[in-house]
């Protein structure tokens, strides 16, 4: 021992300070909403504008709400993964478009009328997926994004997974990967379908 | 293909480091002499890697090639070239990339500027830069790979953040990382001293030019941060102690102290221990700013992207290096012996002095920058900790620094006489005592601070002056005035004109600290408004479309006593790719004052050739805040550039010019 | 001996030295920092009185009113629970936007109404201040808790991917 290690305990508290810190804000922790029921909601959905989709609809079944837009570059890095899956498995994948014309900037919302809104929003969600492929059994069009404000939607894309009693058993931030698909989202969809 | 051989290099790179951290050291410690010689060569084998591999992600955003994933989401097809290019450091991997391009090229320029040192010094030096590039490598490799690739491509790019899209952007970041990265090399220095037990006054001559150079660089990449966050965020703020700035600013003031200590080893073979402990720290606080900046665990208006798994990476690198580095310094530095004995009062005594001061405002800004986090984790709630607490610490710790500024390069090594140096300057401070109480008179109000920031700002000038003709007088012998001031050494003029610079710097902080003028007002065209004598008359507000945004243009008249000074033409843009608006302030600036306009936003929205919310701003001699700056750098590179660092260098290899015109 | 005064001169100068600027730090610490508080905590009564805090939340969509002078601006912010208030005289940041996060730091002004000094928001679609994202999922905790009977959750969120 010598005069100097003091400066090594120094650094090791604060060293033990960030790590708690790293530990205090992790981007994954589990949303409020989990183990919660998933907040209702009534929208319009993408493939037939007068009708509408609600959780309630899926009583009973487990399912996986997707949150996407066309403009979110993230959802492209994602969106194969979630072809391939809709192609293989047999659950309900729900697309929550979340302000598909709001969302992207590119556009002055004080010229545009609301109509004007909904009918560009319709078709450039239509054309992305015509694109890219449409994994959903249905998509319903969050427009002012208040249904993803009740969901806690702070980025796009997220996904939540749902069980047969409407409750939110699990949300993924970000884009999902395989290894969040196979070790994390499969496990957990059959067991809630046992 | 251009990607995956830029990523491909990358990995090369790695392993290149990996043997520059390992054999070289190894060599150095059992004597290998075939070892030691592959530091030079691999130093520069990872400098051409990483300049390969980062040319590769030049070249994706200069083509957009949107099928890589850091350029889809940093870059868009509407981008003007300078921005796409610059683009490659505006996010969290390219960024990265820069900071591993600045650190292979600091290890290469040792390689090649090292030839006077023992090849056994150069081994351990360029040993430790491989190691904390190898980290670094690593780092980017798992966690932050920019090559990553989006399959199927983005048919275009989400676009760079428009507050990055500006000159500042181009030249602030790589000046950041130069200074921070070079630090790295007067921590390689330090390491190599301990390693092998060679601490002494060569060691310190070695590693001064570095770190003064290091130095240089930070501070010219700080001077400009605080300059793009003025012009640009239309804050009219220079310095807003946020985390991040605080991350940068850390690393400075140890990097000072240290400069000045470095100076005490090499003349008198003092405070040995004390210059490798702030050799380390400086270093430290670099990569722990890094950490705080790319960990997510402060919040800022700079704050990257954050992953918890960065956050991890970072911290054990940072255990690794700081934690291994301390060690080896708790275990050597005992050993270490003492230097020459000082007086009391004696050039020693003042610089300990300073380098205690320096070290204290670096740990009040860092207790200042972790207290929230610190709370936080206590679970006593989140709180936040505002300028007014660094205002009310530095005020304070740096008066008694910038006193001892003016008497400090008057006394003498060993032993100084506190009457002779009160007699040299009483005159000196008499003057500088009329100039606080007169000025502020003068420009309107007289308040204690401001009346303190004049003093020791004339202090300092007039002290330094005074140093400088002293020195010119007792070396002219017969020559001219003029001619005897060109031949004094460049650290001893770099040292003057550096601590000029900060007398210019409070000048530009004291001024506009108490003498601006702001106000936020509602104006409908053809209004007008005076502020500080300046009337600004707003004309007009019409609809103008840029490269990649549209923007609403303000048209101001500014004039002074009725006559016509310019136009002035202040934008609220928004760009087309993202959806952010953002205020461009049109500034006339001056020697003496900014002033400074910006729109807010129009009163009714639907009526945006109507009434706006305007800024207008009046800032007297803010320039000088980063014109001292600037002096503080050109004092730092005169200083650097002092001949007898090269000294050695001429003696091995042939004389060609005489030594005097080789002055810079 | 004399060395030996000399020394203790030196580490009594020095421990002055330090008491002094302990003194000074921990002071300006005390009075400069500012806790943060949620909507609820302020419909609560947690909110401190005469001293500078900070809220965070959302903008509520058409809250935002605008007085005759142009600059004095008065908006509600809310945890997606409870609403508060906000006036603020001044020039909104850039990024400042109806349904948006935002941290407002200043002082409560009779019941109900906070005057902000200095608003702050920074977002785009993948950012909200973090104490804005906490406020929220509090809030949501709680009532997604009381509708379950289970305590509120304490879980932050952090954004931004």
């Amino acid at each position: 021992m010598n005069r100097y290690y003091w400066i090594l305990g120094g650094f090791a508290a604060l060293v033990a300070l960030l790590a708690i810190g790293l530990g205090l804000n992790p981007r994954d922790v589990p949303s409020p909403l989990v183990g919660k029921p998933a907040p209702t909601f009534n929208l319009p959905i993408l493939a037939t504008p007068d009708k509408t989709f609600g959780p309630g609809d899926l009583q009973g079944k487990v399912w996986l709400l997707n949150v996407w837009a066309s403009w979110c570059v993230s959802c492209r890095a994602e969106h194969p993964i979630l072809v391939d899956f809709s192609k293989k498995v047999d659950v309900p994948l729900i697309g929550l478009n979340y302000k598909e014309v709001r969302g992207d900037g590119g556009f002055d919302m004080n010229k545009m009328s609301p109509e004007e809104e909904k009918k560009l929003a319709f078709q450039r969600a239509n054309t992305w997926l015509k694109q890219h492929g449409d994994p959903y059994k249905l998509t319903v069009m969050d427009l002012d994004g208040r249904v993803g404000i009740d969901y806690g939607v702070y980025g796009v894309p997220e996904t939540y997974v749902i069980d047969k009693a409407g409750v939110i058993r699990m949300k993924h931030t970000g884009p999902i990967n395989p290894d969040v698909l196979g070790n994390k989202i499969m496990p957990l969809l059959a067991e809630l379908n046992k | 293909m251009i990607p995956e051989l830029g990523h491909f290099a990358l990995i090369l790179a790695t392993l290149v480091a990996l043997i520059l951290g390992t054999l070289p050291l190894l060599g150095a410690h059992q004597n290998r002499m075939a070892w030691v010689a592959l530091a030079r060569p691999a130093a520069t084998a990872m400098a051409l890697l990483i300049t390969f591999s980062f040319a590769c992600l030049t070249q994706a955003f200069v083509v957009s090639d949107f099928s890589v994933v850091y350029v889809a989401q940093h870059s868009n097809s509407l981008l003007p070239l300078q921005y796409r290019v610059a683009a490659v450091w505006g996010g969290h991997e390219g960024s990265l990339l820069l900071w591993m391009l600045m650190l292979s090229w600091w290890a290469f320029a040792v390689a090649m500027l090292s030839r006077q040192l023992p090849e056994a010094m150069v081994a351990r030096v360029l040993g430790t830069l491989g190691l904390v590039a190898f980290g670094f490598l690593l780092f980017i490799l798992i966690t932050s790979n920019p090559f990553e690739r989006l399959l199927p491509a983005a048919a275009d790019g989400k676009d760079l953040n428009p507050l990055l899209q500006d000159f500042g952007l181009i030249i602030h970041p790589p000046l950041l990382y130069m200074g921070y990265v070079g630090f790295s090399v007067a921590f390689a220095f330090a390491i190599a001293a301990l390693l092998s037990g060679q601490l002494d006054a060569a060691w310190a001559r070695w590693s001064r030019p570095w770190t003064m150079a290091a130095w240089v660089f930070l501070t010219l990449g700080i001077a400009m941060g605080s300059w793009w966050a003025y012009y640009e965020l239309g804050w009219g703020g220079w310095w807003f102690w946020d985390p991040v700035e605080n991350a940068s600013f850390m690393p400075w003031l140890i990097g000072t102290a240290l400069i000045h200590s470095l100076a005490v080893t090499e003349k008198r073979g003092s405070f040995k221990n004390w210059t490798v402990l702030l050799a380390i720290s400086a270093f430290s606080l670099s990569l722990l700013g890094t950490f705080l900046v790319r960990s997510g665990v402060l919040t800022s208006v700079h704050a990257f992207a954050t992953d918890p798994q960065r956050g991890i990476f970072i911290l054990i690198f940072l255990v690794a290096v700081i934690g291994t580095s301390l060690a080896l310094f708790a275990w050597r530095a005992p050993k270490v012996g003492l230097g020459g004995r000082f007086g009391l009062v004696s050039r020693e005594s003042m610089l300990l002095t300073n380098n205690v001061l320096l070290v204290v405002a670096a740990a009040t800004v860092l207790l200042g920058t972790l207290y929230p986090l610190l709370i936080d984790a206590l679970g006593a709630g989140k709180i936040s900790v505002g300028p007014p607490y660094f205002n009310a610490v530095f005020v304070p710790v740096m008066t008694p620094l910038l006193f001892m500024m003016g008497i400090g390069p008057f006394a003498r090594w060993k032993e100084a006489s506190i009457g002779e140096i009160l007699r040299t300057l009483r005159w000196a401070f008499a003057a500088a005592m009329i100039v606080a109480i007169a000025l502020p008179f003068i420009y309107g109000s007289w308040t204690p601070l401001t009346a303190l920031g004049l003093l020791m700002a004339a202090w300092v000038t007039l002290a330094s002056t005074l140093n400088f003709v002293q020195r010119v007088r007792h070396t002219r012998g017969g020559q001219s005035f003029l001619s005897a001031a060109l031949r004094q050494p460049g650290s001893f003029v770099g040292m003057n004109v550096a601590h000029i610079g900060i007398a210019v710097f409070v000048v530009g902080v004291t001024m506009v600290s108490s003498f601006q003028e702001e106000l936020d007002i509602k104006m409908a065209p053809g209004e007008h408004v005076d502020v500080a004598g300046y009337r600004f008359t707003f004309n007009s507000v019409k609809a103008v479309e840029g490269p990649n945004y549209f923007a609403a243009q303000g048209d101001f008249d500014l004039a002074v006593n009725g006559k016509f000074l310019r136009k002035m033409n202040p934008e609220k843009r928004n760009y087309h790719s993202s959806q952010m608006p953002m205020t461009e302030a049109a500034i006339d600036a001056g020697l003496l004052r900014d002033v400074y306009v910006s729109l807010g936003e129009a009163i009714d929205r639907d009526n945006p050739e109507g009434e706006w919310a305007v800024r207008v701003y009046y800032k007297p001699f803010v320039d000088w805040i980063w014109g001292g700056c600037l002096l503080m750098a050109l004092g730092g590179l005169l200083a650097m550039l002092d001949r007898r660092y090269r000294v050695k260098a001429r003696t091995s290899s042939p004389v060609k010019t005489p030594a005097g015109t080789q002055q810079a | 001996m004399k060395s030996r005064h000399k020394k203790l001169a030196l580490i009594g100068g020095a421990l002055a030295v330090i008491g002094i600027i302990a003194a000074l730090v921990l002071n300006a610490l005390n009075s400069n920092i500012a806790l943060y508080i949620s909507p609820t905590d302020v419909a609560e009564g947690k909110a401190p009185q005469g001293k500078v805090f900070r809220i965070g939340g959302l903008v509520k969509e058409g809250s935002l009113q605008r007085q005759a002078d142009g600059v004095t601006i008065a908006f509600v912010v809310t945890d997606t629970a409870k609403d508060i208030t906000v006036n603020y005289k001044g020039i909104l940041p850039d990024l400042f936007k109806e349904g948006k996060g935002v941290v407002a730091q200043g002082k409560m002004t009779g019941a109900g109404t906070f005057t902000a000094s200095e608003v702050l928001a920074k977002h785009d679609e993948n950012y909200m201040p973090p104490e804005a994202a906490q406020a929220v999922s509090d809030a949501q905790a709680r009532g997604a808790g009381n509708k379950a009977g289970e305590a509120p959750g304490d879980d932050k969120m952090k954004t931004g991917y």
